[in-house]
């Protein structure tokens, strides 16, 4: 049985133009070990996923489907069961660590917070779990001690305090919601590689969000695309990165300038997707990609298109899915 | 050779940091350390550097919105620092800035008219009101707005759109030099690209210059004819953006651009290695000598200078 | 203007704090308003043969101890208080205001030399500073207005630069700036509107203490002077009366009371409405 199962998630927020839905119909499933990628555009739904997944979410959100973790609904659960697979089956790191660290808490306080809550320890194990988990993530003890605050950590070394918390319990799940968009590009290198490293070692199943196509390419097996709170095309990452199906998919991809276009003769202009993403409220009956896509006929604006396999593990969201051809 | 449009010479610039104790010499953070550039009409510099490196600084010198320590800035041959302040404000027509944040740097208590209107009070010739919103119109269906937005507020715009408010902006008094501080790093993917194409078609309408500055090393290659790099206040290395990125000299450039990662998962590139410092830094020795895995007792001692032929120049004594 | 004026209304009417207060509020602007024109008996009328009059259909409210209505009293009361502090804030943010505004505009040693200026006159108790004031220029409902304004002065140059000072650091200032415009015409074109919301709510809650100081120095008949009649005054007739005629104390206390945590809750009100964060998380 699989660890983690989504089965027609729907998430409804309260927002100014009355309840919106959010996200629809999010179906995905997950093994140990896996290494999920969720990639998409802001306002795509990816983080709101993560919240759900996480039961964060808002107060007066509706949340419709499953979420099957070892065989249990999570979304049945009350809230004290939720708190005790919170942190210490699931756990999450964030994108900004100055906000998401408390700044008036020394940094080893921090990482034991979860370790007293959920795993019971005596004061002497915690505190060895602790130094275990620093050196872990490269923060050895001996080197920066637990009495630091997160004001004397460079932004890199924040994450990594952010991450021996959130592994400070050996979760099932580890979900990783743009944890390298704050950082530059040599220290996000490292900190990927700090995720990886760990999500190999521990067996944890691992998603990990973010809007950059390069992050998803280099860390994740499987990977989501998520356009207007849908998942537009799904499948392992070479299948989707090399063979990208929805047009949106290929849209994102012709629109990022890659690392060696100077050594190209000729400067091609960047391919854009014409408009923008549609607001909650003023998204289209059909697909909501018709309006920005080249390929659309009539049934693209009238009926929301159904799942279509276009090999194994790879799936589309899409009516006129792209072929080898159409690409050139 | 034709006289360059803006030559940034011998810059420095001096941070006071809150002192430690009560009696104690407020100790200084060195922002830039001498920097020397040259930016020629109708092309495209690109500064690259991680966060913290000064690169916004240097933004905001060649701007004249803050001073250097020492150095000056030179436009077509006209010292910034050393003129009266009536001259300054009258000569910014000829150099407009875009920012990063599509949401911080639109006043929200003005509307669009106003917003994009304001850099014409710098010309010398007045205009009436019917002027400037013709002027406005114009400039916003240029840069693919309605003319008909003159009324709206920021709010009420989706972030690409917000950058294209700025871009009119800094376009309408038809500068001559468009300094882009991560102009489009705040901007998604699909935007950013209609934001690119959208300058870079500008740029050949009215041979418009460019200083681009980004962390982002894709979008920088993508756009610019020159570039430097910058680490911790010093360029370390400069040259065309096709040399510099085919053949990346010095040890800091290299480990930036093997840090992109590939958006192909089968191309699993060379990783850069953790680097175990040799030598201790010291304030002689070369900046980047504690992340640096070709350091040499040389570079303890001595901070290289950017030598270099063929306008290739880098600052390291072990480049290969 | 006309647009923002619709849209406070729009979200305020879903507040409940702003609706009570502002209508709160509103009654007492309306009741100060009507006093210039109309009360129900001219307050200068002493009718010792009526005096002490308990509430009936003739005098509504009853009268005090020199048959005065109690009712029109109160009335014109509110009327003096209005006018107090409104011309008290008026100095207040006049002087305030720009002087925040230079602070925040200059830094340096004028920013030190006006906020060095503000501690000062914080440091001494406002009330007590307003006695010593008006008994240096003598009683009076003009020297009143003077002594509580100047400490209105101090609280909006620090709320002005304060809230300067942040919008300050934002980008659309540079952006300002490197259209050449001057220090001076930044902070009137884009500083000064986006603190107005602050400055608003601020002025809510110093009307409500300019009204109490006033209050306060009439009851210690260093204010408003008879004939013309205040709340403060009539707190202070009240206590020789206080037991036989407990309700001569009871209506003006009331009234000040009630107008004061009226306005406050219409400030709180009016913040929350004014300030977009808190708008989206109610």
């Amino acid at each position: 049985m699989a660890l983690l199962q989504v089965q027609d998630l729907c998430v409804t927020l309260n927002t100014a133009h009355g309840p919106q839905e959010v996200i629809s119909h999010i179906n995905f499933s997950m093994e140990a070990g896996d290494k999920m990628g969720i990639v998409g555009e802001s306002g795509c739904g990816k983080s709101i996923t993560a919240l759900a997944l996480m039961s964060l979410l808002p107060r007066d959100s509706q949340t419709r489907g499953k979420i099957i973790l070892e065989g249990r609904d999570i979304l049945k659960l009350n809230s004290n069961k939720i708190c005790s697979i919170r942190g210490n089956r699931i756990g999450m790191i964030f994108q900004e660590p100055m906000t998401a660290l408390n700044p008036v808490k020394q940094i080893g306080a921090q990482v034991s917070e979860s370790i007293y809550l959920h795993l019971k320890l005596t004061r002497k194990q915690t505190l060895e779990r602790v130094s275990e988990l620093m050196d872990k993530v490269g923060l050895p003890v001996s080197k920066f001690g637990l009495n630091l605050y997160p004001h004397q950590l460079s932004g890199g070394q924040r994450q990594r305090v952010m991450i021996a918390m959130a592994i400070a319990c050996n979760p099932e799940i580890l979900i990783a919601d743009e944890p390298t968009t704050a950082l530059d590009v040599t220290v996000q290198e490292q900190i990927l590689d700090l995720i990886r490293d760990l999500a190999d070692s521990s067996g944890m199943a691992l998603i990990i969000i973010s809007h950059d196509l390069g992050v998803i390419a280099q860390t994740a097996e499987n990977v989501m695309v998520m356009y207007t709170g849908q998942s537009v095309e799904m499948g392992s990452t070479m299948d989707v990165f090399q063979n990208m199906s929805h047009p949106y998919t290929y849209g994102l991809f012709s629109a990022i300038p890659h690392v060696g276009s100077s050594v190209q003769l000729d400067r091609k202009r960047l391919n854009s997707i014409p408009g923008q993403v549609p607001e909650l409220h003023l998204r289209p009956r059909g697909c909501n990609f018709a309006d920005r896509c080249s390929r659309a006929l009539k049934i693209c604006k009238d009926k929301e298109p159904m799942a279509t396999r276009v090999a194994d593990h790879h799936q589309v969201w899409c009516y006129h899915p792209l072929t080898c051809e159409d690409k050139k | 050779m034709k006289q360059p449009l803006v030559k940034i010479k011998g810059i420095y610039k001096d941070y006071q940091l809150p002192k430690k104790f009560l009696f104690q010499k407020a100790p200084v953070f060195r922002a830039l350390h001498g920097i020397n550039l040259e930016l020629h009409h109708g092309t495209s510099f690109g500064i690259v550097g991680e966060s913290g490196c000064g690169k916004s600084t240097l933004a905001r010198i060649v701007m004249a919105l803050d001073e250097p320590t020492s150095g000056t800035v030179f436009f077509d041959g006209q010292d910034l620092f050393n003129m009266p302040a009536a001259k300054l404000k009258h000569l910014r027509r000829n150099f407009q800035m875009v920012f990063q944040d599509p949401y911080g740097s639109l006043n929200p208590r003005k509307n669009i008219l106003g917003i994009v209107a304001e850099p014409l009070d710098t010309l010398k010739e007045k205009l009436s009101f019917a002027q400037k919103k013709e002027r406005v119109a114009k400039i916003l269906t240029e840069v693919g707005l309605n003319a008909t937005d003159t009324d709206k507020f920021p709010h009420e715009f989706s972030g690409g759109q917000r950058q294209r408010i700025a871009i009119a902006r800094a376009l309408i008094t038809r500068p001559s030099l468009i300094v882009a501080d991560e102009s489009v790093s705040a901007l998604d993917v699909s935007v950013q690209a209609q934001v690119l194409n959208l300058m870079m078609d500008l740029q050949e309408k009215y041979n418009l210059t460019y200083m681009f500055i980004s962390h982002d090393l894709s979008v920088v290659e993508y756009v610019t004819d020159q570039v430097a790099v910058i680490y911790m206040g010093k360029i370390v290395e400069q040259g065309t953006t096709k040399t510099l990125f085919h053949g990346p000299l010095h040890p800091y450039t290299q480990t930036l651009l093997r840090a992109v990662p590939d958006v192909n998962p089968l191309n699993k590139k060379q990783k850069n290695k953790p680097v175990i410092p040799l030598f201790k830094k010291t304030d002689m020795s070369c900046p980047f000598i504690d992340r640096c895995h070709k350091a040499t007792k040389t570079c303890v001692d001595n901070a290289p200078e950017l030598l270099g032929n063929d306008g290739h120049l880098v600052a390291c004594f072990n480049a290969e | 203007m006309f647009r923002t004026l619709v849209e406070i209304l729009r979200h305020g009417l879903k507040n409940r704090s702003f609706i009570i207060g502002g209508s709160i509020s509103l009654l007492f602007f309306l009741v100060a308003f009507l006093s210039y024109f109309w009360t129900p008996y001219p307050v200068e009328d002493i009718n010792i043969a009526d005096k002490l009059l308990l509430p009936s259909a003739e005098y509504l409210l009853g009268t005090d101890h020199f048959g005065r209505d109690i009712l029109s009293m109160l009335i014109k009361g509110a009327g003096n208080s209005v006018i107090v502090a409104f011309v008290a804030i008026g100095i207040g943010i006049g002087c305030g205001v720009p002087l925040g505004l230079t602070a925040a505009a200059k830094k340096g040693w004028m920013d030190e030399l006006i906020m060095r200026f503000n501690d000062f006159t914080f440091a001494f108790p406002s009330l007590i500073s307003a006695i010593m004031i008006t008994a240096i220029l003598g009683p009076g409902s003009i020297n009143s207005i003077i002594a509580i304004g100047i400490f209105n002065i101090p609280v909006f140059a620090r709320v002005a630069r304060g809230a300067a000072l942040s919008i300050w650091k934002r980008e659309f200032i540079l952006a300002a700036r490197s259209a050449g415009k001057g220090r001076f015409k930044i902070s009137v074109e884009h500083i000064l509107p986006n603190i107005s919301s602050m400055l608003i709510v601020q002025t809510t809650i110093q009307f409500a203490l300019g009204i109490l100081a006033e209050a306060g120095l009439s009851y210690l008949g260093l204010g408003t002077q008879p004939p013309m009649p205040s709340w403060g005054k009539m707190l202070n007739e009240a206590q020789t009366f206080m037991n036989f005629a407990p309700q001569l104390a009871i209506y003006p206390g009331l009234a000040i009371a009630l107008t004061v945590m009226g306005l406050n809750l219409f400030g709180d009100g009016l913040r929350d409405v004014l300030d977009p964060k808190l708008r989206r998380s109610r």
